[in-house]
């Protein structure tokens, strides 16, 4: 295992080269790939590598650079890669058939602001505007987070009891773009973990099917039941994943979520991506003053791991929500999720605070006034602007 | 199983490429068109992509097929771009299968127009064939960029203003091994062309003009005979294009008439007894080809033609 200082778009375009390379003894890899800041260096990587069984092919456009993956999924390849911001809302028709299809291709998003306005800071309104999509959704908050989510998003995704596409999001350049020191894998520890990809479905002339063409109400409601059977079963399948993980790897990855001394805390705050560590930090020194705080890292947002969000929020009297990303006339969609959640906890009070919208830093010093402000609440409100250039 | 004579092999209903139980109109140019592409094969199953379109109607609903090969249902401007991924993995694994892109005019000259561009520009190994109908099929007779002028559609209620396009023109702009334009009224011809495209590498365009008597407002029976007129008439030219600089025509106007063609199919209705702005097409489309033939006529070396 080489420790290196790496970008977080370098540690991306690295692991999902050598996941290309290791599927070499089964039918290969194939990507489409498509420029835009901030991710536009992992396609740049990837076009550098030097495959021994896989292409990939600059396209004129997201939706065939994920057309592109689909091809190469449908012929039974491992296939990825890499979007952000407008490539997503670009791309949005193929997400959703490579969902439907049942293809487990891999997408990075490094997540940006949409425009326009052009903005290219991070909020993760691109890939949650996927959510509806028959895709996994993981967030990751480090550079060492985002490697071992993409091979572990690989090997859930081609794992048969799954068989579904996975998005893997990163904050735009806080961490596409700045360095830390990570655990970049070996290609035999690569290929250790990683099964090689059989797309059980595939097109094949043995047997000649259309595949995606007419479906009546009855086949659909099937074809939707099994997608979210499927998607029931990612937390044990994950759980599998990462135990194999930490065999080869020697460390253990967070799964759905990460819950850090939520067991006796009365207030709760839930962030994900960079703000996650950031709140680390807070919630360190606010504990050190004997304040009962705790965390939880929202991981895995497809499929939601409402179960696993209840147990980790605990006894809480207090559930804050941080969301960088704004569905307009509602408020944050991490916040709509866990309030659809927290039904079952009718005595909790869930406070819903925008911040760092667009990009703005989010600052120990701004986590600090939004928990003073959801400590001072006896009743929650609608989702709170927390203006960082106010 | 039930077997009948196609040529001289007794082939099972199960193994054409088109099978019956299709849900193609009576008179449909693509009957005709997809039995021709499979004995052009001889025996030989493409990979099929098709996007939304007439075309993938004709598979029926899941999980029966219409289509005796793997076939891949697209979005509708993502037939080039699946097909590039299927033939990158198809040549990694040295299959030799030709992947075909099957697509409408809809979903060439139009939505799909930046998507075929790219993989023509990559000279991605796929045959595409365009039936072009020169209507949205599918969605129930909308103009498309192919539709002539003067045709009646839902969306062109007084007759289409615009000419149509010269899709020929852009594709031979890619430089392509090998671009086509085939008629169902002309056997031999297509069959030859469909091997011509077969025994070339690279990206190739075959443009089919495809009688659509539900759209055409025309007689089932009479889709071949319009697509004869067409031809004779000088209204669909029958030529090649080798690299996108060599022209060769295979068969020139016998000076027909066009007014019977237009007579024939009530999308003409709004032009009805004055053929003048087909005829002006006409003229300027064979002054163009008959320009482009005599500046960069192809070769001996581009073969039988
Ligand atoms: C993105 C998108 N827009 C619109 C449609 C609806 N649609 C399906 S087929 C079609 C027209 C197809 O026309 P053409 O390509 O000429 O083929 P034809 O139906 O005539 O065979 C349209 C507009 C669609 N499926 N996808
Ligand atoms: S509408 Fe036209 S193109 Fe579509 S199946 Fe019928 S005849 Fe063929």
């Amino acid at each position: 295992m080489a420790r290196e200082l790496v970008t977080g778009n370098h540690a991306a375009g690295h692991t999902l080269a050598l996941a290309g390379e290791a599927n070499s003894a089964a039918r290969g890899c194939c990507a489409g790939a498509y420029p835009i800041t901030p991710q536009t260096e992992i396609i740049e990587y990837l076009r550098r590598f030097d495959f021994t069984k896989g292409r990939v092919v600059p396209v004129e456009s997201e939706h065939s650079a994920m057309g592109v993956c689909i091809g190469a999924s449908l012929a039974g390849a491992r296939s990825f890669t890499a979007s952000s911001s407008n490539g997503i809302a670009y791309m949005v028709e193929n997400i959703f058939a490579a969902g439907f299809y049942r293809l487990p291709i891999v997408m990075i998003a490094v997540n940006r602001t949409l425009g326009p306005p052009w903005n290219i800071w991070v909020d993760q309104g691109d890939s949650l505007m996927v959510r509806d999509a028959p895709w996994l959704q993981f967030y990751c908050d480090s550079h060492q987070d985002l490697v071992d989510t993409i091979l572990l998003s690989f090997r859930v995704a081609e794992d048969s009891r799954i068989m579904l596409p996975t998005i893997v999001a990163m904050d735009g350049f806080v961490t596409s773009h700045t360095q830390m020191v990570v655990d970049l894998p070996e290609q035999e520890q690569v290929s250790a973990f990683l099964p090689v990809c059989n797309v059980g479905h595939r097109l094949q002339h043995e047997r000649p099917t259309t595949i995606g063409g007419l479906t009546w109400p009855r086949e659909t409601e099937h074809h939707r039941i099994e997608i979210q059977k499927s998607m029931e079963r990612v937390p044990e399948v994950l759980t599998e994943a990462i135990d194999t993980f930490e065999k080869i790897f020697g460390r253990r990855p967070a799964g759905v979520l990460a819950a850090t001394q939520t067991e006796d805390a009365d207030t709760v705050i839930i962030a994900c991506n960079t703000i996650a560590r950031t709140l680390g930090n807070v919630v360190k020194a606010r504990r050190k003053n004997n304040e009962r705080i705790g965390m939880v890292r929202a991981k895995m947002f497809r499929p939601f791991p409402r179960a696993e969000l209840i147990s980790a929020i605990g006894s809480a009297k207090r559930v804050g929500v941080l969301d960088r990303n704004h569905s307009p006339g509602s408020g944050g969609i991490f916040w709509q999720e866990i309030a659809a959640t927290l039904r079952q906890c009718p005595d909790v009070l869930l406070q819903n605070y925008l911040v760092g919208l667009g990009g703005g830093d989010v600052t120990p010093e701004i986590i600090d006034s939004i928990i003073d402000d959801l400590n001072g609440r006896t009743e929650s409100v609608e989702p709170i602007w927390k203006e960082i250039a106010a | 199983m039930t077997t009948t004579a196609q040529g001289n092999q007794e082939t099972a209903y199960c193994d054409y490429l088109l099978r019956p139980g299709n849900t193609n109109c009576a008179g449909c140019g693509m009957s005709i068109a997809l039995q021709w592409v499979d004995q052009a094969l001889e025996g030989e199953k493409p990979t099929l992509v098709i996007p939304a379109c007439c075309g993938i109607v004709t598979a029926g609903a899941f999980p029966t097929s219409a289509y005796g090969a793997p076939t891949a249902a697209a979005t509708f401007a993502s037939s080039p771009a699946l097909a590039t991924g299927i033939s990158t993995i198809a040549a990694l694994n040295e299959e030799t299968q030709p992947v075909i892109c099957w697509a409408g005019d809809g979903g060439t000259y139009d939505i799909g127009l930046a998507t075929i561009s790219a993989a023509a520009e990559r000279n991605e190994n796929m045959i595409y064939i365009c039936y072009d109908n020169e209507i949205y099929g599918n969605t129930g007779g909308q103009r498309s960029s192919a539709t002539p002028a003067g045709v009646v559609t839902s969306t062109t209620t007084s007759g289409k203003g615009e000419r149509k396009k010269d899709i020929m023109a852009i594709m031979a702009g890619h430089h392509i091994p090998y671009a086509a334009t085939l008629s169902v009224a002309h056997r031999d011809d297509f069959i030859r062309k469909i091997k011509r495209a077969r025994a070339t590498k690279g990206f190739r365009f075959l443009l089919i003009l495809s009688p659509c008597p539900t759209g055409w407002k025309s007689e089932p029976e009479d889709s071949t005979e319009l697509i004869s007129m067409a031809v004779r008439s000088g209204l669909f030219p029958l030529y090649e294009i080798f690299d996108g600089v060599r022209y060769c025509i295979n068969k020139r106007p016998d000076g027909l008439a066009i007014d019977e063609y237009i007579n024939r199919q009530r999308r003409y209705r709004a032009v009805a007894g004055d053929p003048t702005s087909l005829q002006a097409f006409i003229k300027d489309q064979w002054h163009h080809l008959e320009g482009m033939v005599k500046a960069f006529p192809a070769t001996d070396e581009d073969g039988d033609r």
